[in-house]
């Protein structure tokens, strides 16, 4: 009996382990950001380059970082969601447009909508390298003193926003947190 | 002729993908052995299962100019590394540093590979206790022997 039995059970323990491995993403690369504060940066804006966007502005308020870029098609996907996000719900929302030119990324916004509060012109990808960035778009939950709580990697589907991030928001903007 | 036309164009075309990818140049041989050594040994994070260097992604590019502005400028291979580490985890590593986390992908090889060895000794154990055949006779089977040699020598001789 065991002789049958044995085979079997293996069998259903490698099943286990492969459909527990299906269930991982493997570009979901844990960062090694998270409860860590985030790196300072200082960048012109999208929109003028003789003004300044940097990592202090962001403090204060629980913050969102969405890198994004023209070139992107992922983006394409995910802005609809910001630009409703961002209509619905006080959120302080921060660009980072990474490795773009200023001219695609303005026309990009005015097609599609802008969301953010100010967009930060990372256009060496300098400022995306200090982030740990690797696939556009990811998204960035920063609290008030600076803190890195979140990143989400790849676009945000409308669940990913309702069930993580806007409770996530609220739950650091709560005084007790 | 056709033939050989097309395979000499993909020949030229592959060249100049290579030559897409410019080697990099330093005046002291010490520091371009190092930076070679460091991109073999640094992960891409967008094609995941190329190296650094070998790796046509933007980001390799990006990532590739970093550490060579970095050896230019003096640092220590465990300082760039580190610099690597922080902002993308121990994946960039192609050996990760022993960890908890990591201690399963560096001793379960010699875990599965003990699980088998022992398999084998007890299925192999079993095997030769059940070909355990008795190899002195009893004494029917020494009769039956002897007569049956008999017979076979009478015919023999017949």
């Amino acid at each position: 009996m065991l002789r049958y039995l044995l085979p079997l059970g293996l069998f259903f323990c490698l099943v286990i382990i492969f459909i527990y491995g299906l269930q991982h993403d493997p570009r979901q690369i844990p960062s090694p950001f998270i409860d860590k504060p985030a790196p300072a940066f200082k960048l012109s804006t999208l929109h003028a380059a003789n003004i300044d966007v940097q990592l202090d502005d962001l403090k204060g308020k629980v913050s969102l970082l969405n890198v994004w870029a023209s070139w992107c098609v992922a983006c394409r996907t995910e802005h609809p969601l910001l630009v409703a996000m961002a209509k619905d719900n006080p959120v302080n929302l921060y660009g980072l447009n990474y490795k773009d030119t200023r001219e695609d990324a303005i026309d990009w916004l005015k097609q599609l909508g802008n969301p953010y509060i100010e967009s930060a012109f990372d256009q060496t990808g300098k400022t995306g390298i200090d982030y740990g960035v690797y696939g556009v778009p990811e998204t960035f939950v920063i609290d008030k003193e600076g803190i890195i709580r979140y990143k989400h990697i790849g676009p945000l589907n409308k669940q990913d926003i309702d069930n993580i991030i806007l409770p996530m928001i609220n739950q650091l903007a709560s005084p007790t947190s | 002729m056709i033939k050989t036309g097309v395979f000499i164009l993909f020949l030229v075309l592959n060249l100049s993908a290579i030559a897409a990818d410019d080697p990099v140049e330093f005046k002291n041989p010490e520091l371009q052995k190092r930076y070679y050594a460091l991109i073999e040994e640094i992960r891409c994070l967008v094609c995941q299962n190329q190296s650094l260097a070998d790796s046509h992604a933007d980001l390799a590019q990006d990532l590739r100019n970093e550490i060579y502005s970095k050896v230019l400028a003096g640092e220590q291979d465990d300082q760039i590394v580190s610099f690597l580490v922080e902002r993308y985890g121990d994946f960039v590593l192609y050996r990760p540093p022993l960890t908890k986390n990591t201690w399963l992908l560096w001793f379960g090889p010699f875990v599965f590979m003990l699980i088998g060895i022992i398999f084998a000794i007890i299925l192999i154990k079993k095997q030769s206790t059940n070909k355990a055949v008795p190899t002195e006779l009893d004494e029917v089977q020494q009769q039956r022997l002897t007569e049956l040699l008999k017979k076979d020598i009478k015919r023999d001789k017949e």
